[in-house]
């Protein structure tokens, strides 16, 4: 799991390993995939793929309230699992309904508004994703606390 | 890890894995399930998932037919809990109704009255990516019961109480490896085959011994080096080649052979994996004492566009051009009504046709029946490619039926719908999607001027005419098809959440009813106490919705918005 103090680093593509400073990130998106990171061991904690978030760096004052006091500097992150059937939650497209843009999980198009806690606004998803409040320290993107809310697919009850 | 934290990890992991909340049962009586039963078994009964091992979706009892089926009424429901695709037949023996659902439950129930004996819920690991949120039954042996599991596991359960006998790993989820198939139960064997063809995986099928869970072999359908078919790919494309085999094969009892259908190639585009790709989308004959591989029929070569062939074949005696021969049907997803002669040896071409519109075949050669390729319409890396049908076909895993009383097939089929997508080349990384295109970038278009969507098609296989056809205006047609000797064909399928009745000679929608959730499950019938049942899952979800998804977003008039849930809907007529 995310510690406070972790670092974050790109979890995929070209620079997959480096570490995401604030300006690495274009305010209005779109997000990329990162793993939590210790920065005294060095070790990258992807031993879990609940483990994996997303992180997205938007307009402070579309957030709100509770969104804003999780992020640094308009920067949000949320697990990358879809509480729906765990995929990974990649696609940042315009709202099925509305014209926001959102983070939407491709395999069953659930769909999740960053700006407000990463709520349901479209699909079988039958609750937000877990949000990881953020902060910036000396420069730095780093994790300010435990994730938010719950990980992983629906369960059955 | 001490021996006290062993103890306590594998206590934990035994609790986590099994949950059985008990309702009325233990059922008592129950009548163990044998070969003789499974071959010939009581019509009343649908131990099979598609009821015999012929694959034909059959059921012989008739108090329900054409005269009366405008009396049918639900006579009890049932909710199972959950959300997504409920695509099972309710499976009975003698009284005993078995549901498997989403999320790994299994549901036993009075067939007669929908009271609870007992249920079992598996508890999925919370990092378990499940890009098919599904199950479609539970097989039957002696007095077990066998659920192929998302985390892609197999578990036999007591029939009586719901309690776990044994539970085997198959492969490893955590690399996208699944199940979510019937297994086949042939002569004291669980057969399953392996889902994962969009995460890379090599697809198998593979027997377990029914009274301990012991792996007794496990075929391949990508061969190996050395193995014949293997220089049909190069390199090193066979490691992760698809060919998943992911739904219930057929059987045949006199020659104790059974026919498994083999999945899309691995990525999707061919360009990405050149050769003919033995054994993706084909049919195998498989000897279920080994699992040697008999013979085989490749219905396309190159599979580029996501078209699965999992459907098993049907088994039917079929006349045709002045002969009686022991055919395959398979109205195939890549939009061809194959007919195959099955012989000891070999797998024969006999006919195809298309029986939906396609741009992807300029025609079949006569000989050996491969079909031939516009390469106009066969995706590539680079550039975006249009192709008709859409990746979901002319018809997906959802079955046709053929009645033995009308000797027609009976086809859930899709038309005017198309896709396409760009090619890319990306590395494998295990258990991440491997798709071989941005799945965003995957779509769904309809023809233009298009007047409906889905057809319930009937075929006749013998002289390849088409006896009638009912179309949806508004609606896919996403469910399997079940017909009676009562005259009937069975099918929900459809956005509008109806449960419909036709007849089988005239295509005349005789009955319908408006249900709890659209209905992408297999429709059954059975008979307890005199009394005939028709029964059918109602619960929408998986590709039913994504094509509802894109349906909407093509801006049509149809909204995406088809509530989930499921429930069991048993009917009988008006007393």
């Amino acid at each position: 799991m995310p510690k406070r103090g972790d670092v974050l680093v790109l979890s995929e593509g070209e620079r997959e390993g480096q570490i995401i400073a604030p300006g690495d990130l274009p305010v209005g998106g779109p997000p990329v995939r990162a793993w939590p990171k210790d920065p005294k061991t060095s070790v990258v904690r992807n031993g879990s793929r609940l483990n994996e978030i997303v992180v997205v760096r938007l307009d402070p004052g579309d957030l709100d309230d509770a969104t804003r006091s999780r992020s640094a500097d308009g920067i949000v992150a949320y697990s990358a699992i879809c509480a729906h059937a765990a995929c990974p939650v990649t696609e940042w497209v315009k709202a099925a309904q509305g014209d926001k843009t959102v983070l939407k999980c491709p395999c069953h198009n659930s769909e999740y508004d960053p700006r407000s806690s990463a709520q349901v606004v479209f699909g079988p998803a039958p609750r937000s994703l877990a949000a990881l409040p953020l902060a910036i320290e000396g420069g730095s993107l780093t994790v300010a606390g435990a994730f938010v809310g719950k990980l992983g697919g629906a369960q059955l009850g | 890890m001490s021996r006290m934290q062993l103890l306590l990890s594998g206590f934990v992991a035994f609790t986590c894995l099994v949950s059985t909340s008990a309702g009325a049962g233990p059922i008592e009586n129950y009548s163990p399930v044998t070969s003789q039963r499974l071959e010939n078994p009581e019509p009343g009964n649908w131990m099979l998932y598609r009821r015999t091992y012929d694959g034909q979706g059959y059921s012989p009892l008739d108090q329900i037919n054409t005269t009366n089926v405008k009396d049918l009424t639900p006579v009890w429901t049932f909710a199972t809990g959950v959300i997504e695709g409920h695509e099972a037949p309710p499976i009975v023996n003698n009284g005993v109704m078995f549901v498997a659902t989403p999320m790994g439950q299994v549901i036993a129930l009075n067939a007669k009255t929908g009271d609870e004996y007992w249920r079992y819920k598996r508890q999925l690991p919370a990092d378990l990516f499940q890009l098919h949120p599904t199950n479609r039954g539970v097989g039957l042996w002696q007095d077990k019961l066998y659920l192929a599991t998302t985390d892609d596991h197999v578990v036999a359960l007591d029939a009586k109480t719901g309690k776990v006998v044994w539970d085997a790993k198959v492969q490893d989820y955590r690399k996208g490896q699944y199940l979510t198939l019937m297994p086949l139960i042939v002569d004291g064997k669980v057969i399953v085959g392996g889902s994962g063809g969009e995460f890379g995986v090599r697809g198998y099928v593979a027997a377990f011994d029914a009274n301990d869970g012991k792996e007794l072999w496990r075929t391949f359908t990508i061969p190996g080096e050395g193995e014949p078919g293997h220089d049909t790919w190069k390199g090193d494309d066979w490691k992760n080649g698809g060919g998943s085999a992911w739904m219930t094969g057929t059987y045949d009892k006199d020659t104790k052979t059974i026919y498994w259908g083999v999945g899309n190639a691995a990525p999707w585009p061919g360009e990405l994996h050149p050769g003919d790709n033995l054994y993706t989308s084909s049919v195998l004959a498989l000897d279920p004492g080994t699992g040697k591989i008999k013979a085989y029929h490749q219905y396309h070569q190159n599979d580029s566009w996501d078209w699965d062939e999992v459907d098993a074949p049907m088994l039917v005696d079929l006349q045709r051009d002045g002969r009686t021969f022991k055919s395959l049907i398979h109205p195939g997803r890549d939009a061809i009504f194959w007919v195959l002669e099955r012989k000891s040896d070999s797998i024969d071409y006999v006919a195809g046709w298309p029986f939906v519109s396609n741009d992807v075949w300029k025609g079949i050669e006569p000989s050996t029946g491969r079909p031939i390729v516009d390469p106009a319409h066969k995706p590539v890396v680079g550039k975006r490619v249009e192709f008709c049908p859409s990746l979901w076909g002319g018809k997906d895993w959802p079955s046709a039926a053929y009645s033995q009383k009308t000797k027609l097939v009976y086809v859930p089929a899709n038309e005017n719908f198309c896709g396409g997508f760009a090619g890319e080349k990306v590395a494998l990384k295990p258990g991440e999607l491997w798709l071989g295109t941005k799945v965003e970038d995957i779509g769904l278009k309809v023809r233009p001027g298009a007047d409906h969507y889905g057809e319930l098609q009937a075929w006749d296989p013998a002289t390849g005419k088409k006896v009638w056809q009912y179309d949806f205006p508004k609606s896919q047609l996403f469910g399997s098809v079940t017909t009676t000797a009562g005259d009937l064909v069975l099918v929900g399928g459809t956005n509008d959440r109806y449960f419909r009745a036709f007849d089988a000679k005239s295509g005349k929608l005789l009955w319908q009813q408006k249900t709890n959730s659209g209905i992408m499950g297999m429709p059954m019938s059975y008979e307890v106490d005199g009394t005939q049942y028709i029964a059918i899952q109602s619960g929408w979800g998986v590709d039913a919705q994504r094509i509802q998804d894109a349906l909407a977003t093509n801006n049509i008039g149809i909204e995406a918005n088809v509530p989930q849930g499921g429930v069991i809907w048993v009917f009988a007529l008006k007393k």
